[in-house]
């Protein structure tokens, strides 16, 4: 059985004058990690709000759990658990104290379920009465979590979890999650940074309220229709021009220290050479280079 | 019952901790007491006082020399008729009026007493108290002085007449009117942030996804306030009892009854606006603006609502502090029985559930 599945989902905004999601389908797997991925802006909070009922949608439906999220709205917040994008808990209560008047409200206590959030927080207890207004933003985000999962819900929603979190942060984050996956519990979760679609079993690539693409982070890296090469040179600026205004490229864009290419196809390591070297620029590294997510995120973008 | 109590707990945490909050709920009552008791009834000085000296003898024209030389005073001793007086009082142009009759000094020295009178425009109280005694005491004062050499006492009798006003009735007046004021002021501000905040901080959101009542949170939202509100009824009383002499006349428990009704009146009115604003500052200055106007326009504690148009006699009726101000005057000064405030509390429960029922009825389940 499906855990969420979305059908032509669409909200607008200003009477009509932003569509901030547009025809938005996708379906999610009981004990999925399923992933939105996409910039700011791109729609994902919406949508994550509409799961979670509380905005509605003008146009299509949606079921959480074999619930519709605008008839059965009061059995759905039961049964999941939601994490918004922006902190949410209470700043002068005490992380003790946010967790118990959370279990309160789901009707459990915090022994219930302890073994489902005991991972997370041994890691923030040290600190269990200190106010959550004073903690840093990963033990935010973990006490957000053990929060959003007190009630054992069946679906997660954690919208952007790791943004303005910390790399380590970030990464102990995502291993918490894959544990909860094991738990058999359905996560959906949204995030900026590309770098993290990778952990997810599917994503969706989202921009401007539109699907992109929907597949296992694998087979969309796989689907990458070139060659991707990676390029190097001093000064990086020149390079950059170059390759541009070079007539066989199809993308080229700066990524980190390298920078990123694709050619039409026939071209390969030779022709460019030899055109950058009729441009004056002749030390250049180049090297073919396996694509990650944000290639082909921008790839999807440009056509 | 267990979500309603820990809903309670969590709403007391936050009136507790948040210092500031508490300084405003605790310490507005005892500034207000204090201001309008003690501040605005401070020395009164040279307040202009007309002398008609029928007299101008010996006496009459010493007791003026040290009326005179007393700060208090800016002496005007023109002679005029009663009529004259009265319509310089009726201008406001003067406070007070001493009036020696003609005879002054022969009364004094051949019957050993003499009479003079002191008209005081009362329709400010509490200026009009003083005044009233800086002369006795400057009259005594100066009897004691002549009665030094004497082996006959002498008596000079002051006959304070207080126009306008005859029962000083502002004195009474504040005590129920800062009442009225500050349970007003501090339950509806207070509680008009409570869930507007919730949503500003985004914890409305989370708590919209999760099995809630909305009555349970407007309920759990009321409860402290209300308890920390009868403290501040409980502060007021003692201060009026204690530091103003002002005892309660009637039932006590009928009042504590009556302020619990208007303080939750005010409570509703407060969530009311919670509901229908989106940012605490929006929040904060409407129960500020709103409030604090109307109610001290309104309730009749600065300005009598009987001497207002017809328009704005009606536009009082809304205002749950005219009514309560009634109540707790009726109760707390003439000491009068249920039985002459039944119309008001009926009007403030009415108030109560239709604000109650308005909140519930716009508590949005879902974000705008």
């Amino acid at each position: 059985m499906e855990a969420v599945v979305v059908n032509a989902l669409s909200k607008t905004y200003g009477q009509g004058a932003t569509r901030a999601v547009d025809n938005v389908s996708f379906a999610v797997s009981k004990g999925e990690l399923f992933g939105l991925i996409g910039p700011d802006g791109a729609g994902k909070t919406s949508i994550f709000r509409m799961l979670t009922t509380v905005l509605l949608p003008d146009g299509g439906s949606a079921a959480v759990d074999g619930l519709d999220i605008v008839k059965d709205y009061k059995e759905i917040r039961n049964r999941v658990g939601y994490m918004p994008g922006k902190f949410s808990l209470y700043p002068d209560l005490s992380i003790e104290e946010n967790l118990n008047f959370f279990a309160t409200v789901f009707n459990t206590t915090v022994e219930e379920n302890y073994d489902l959030i005991k991972d997370i927080y041994v890691q923030i207890e040290p600190f269990k009465k200190r106010r959550a207004g004073k903690l840093s933003g990963g033990m935010k985000q973990k006490l957000a979590l053990c929060c959003a999962l007190i009630h054992k819900p069946s679906v997660l929603f954690l919208d952007e979890p790791t943004t303005g979190v910390d790399p380590v942060s970030r990464k102990e984050f995502w291993e918490m999650l894959r544990r909860l996956k094991e738990q058999n519990i359905t996560i959906v979760v949204s995030t900026p940074y590309m770098d993290e679609a990778t952990l997810c079993d599917r994503i969706a690539l989202i921009q401007n309220g539109k699907i992109l693409s929907i597949d296992t982070p694998a087979n969309v890296v796989a689907s990458y229709p070139d060659t991707l090469y990676a390029l190097r040179s001093e000064p990086m600026f020149a390079l950059l021009q170059a390759v541009e205004h070079y007539p066989h490229t199809r993308n080229s864009y700066a990524f980190g220290e390298y920078m990123h290419a694709s050619f039409t196809d026939g071209v390969g390591e030779d022709e460019v050479k030899n055109y950058l070297r009729e441009q004056g620029i002749a030390a250049v590294e180049m090297k073919k280079t396996t694509p990650t997510i944000e290639d082909c995120f921008i790839n999807k973008l440009k056509n | 019952m267990k979500q309603f109590l820990t809903f309670v707990r969590k709403e007391f945490a936050h009136v507790l901790r948040d210092r500031k909050t508490l300084l405003i709920l605790f310490g507005m009552p005892v500034v207000q007491i204090l201001i309008f008791g003690f501040a605005l009834t401070s020395e009164v000085k040279n307040s202009r006082v007309l002398i008609v000296d029928n007299a101008n003898d010996a006496a009459s024209q010493q007791l003026l020399t040290k009326i005179e030389a007393s700060q208090y005073f800016e002496v005007d001793r023109s002679v005029m008729s009663p009529l004259q007086m009265e319509a310089a009082f009726r201008e406001g142009e003067i406070k007070m009026a001493i009036v020696f009759p003609a005879n002054f000094n022969e009364d004094l020295l051949h019957q050993n007493q003499a009479h003079v009178q002191i008209v005081t425009d009362a329709s400010d109280p509490n200026t009009a108290t003083s005044l009233t005694n800086y002369v006795s005491s400057i009259i005594q004062d100066y009897q004691a002085s002549l009665n030094q050499t004497l082996s006959v006492p002498l008596r000079i009798l002051p006959e304070t007449r207080f126009i306008y006003n005859p029962q000083l009735k502002g004195v009474y007046n504040y005590v129920p009117g800062v009442m009225a004021l500050v349970l007003m002021l501090v339950c509806v501000m207070m509680t008009a942030v409570s869930i507007v905040r919730e949503k500003e901080t985004g914890t409305m959101e989370v708590l919209l996804v999760s099995p809630f009542k909305p009555v349970l949170v407007i309920l759990s939202k009321a409860v402290p306030y209300l308890i920390l509100s009868l403290v501040n009824v409980g502060t007021i009383l003692l201060m009026s009892i204690f530091v103003l002499d002002l005892p309660v006349a009637g039932n006590l428990l009928l009042l504590l009854a009556e302020s619990t009704l208007f303080i939750i009146t005010c409570l509703t009115l407060g969530i009311f606006i919670s509901i229908k604003t989106s940012s605490q500052q929006v929040a904060m200055l409407i129960s500020l603006m709103g409030m604090l106007l109307p109610t001290m326009l309104f309730s009749g504690f600065m300005f009598p609502i009987e001497n207002m148009p017809v328009p704005l006699q009606i536009i009082s009726n809304i205002v749950p502090s005219k009514w309560y101000y009634l109540i707790v005057k009726a109760v707390m000064i003439k000491g009068l029985g249920f039985s002459a405030i039944w119309k008001e509390t009926l009007i403030l429960a009415g108030m109560t559930l239709f604000l109650f029922v308005i909140s519930l009825k716009n508590f949005k389940i879902r974000l705008a």
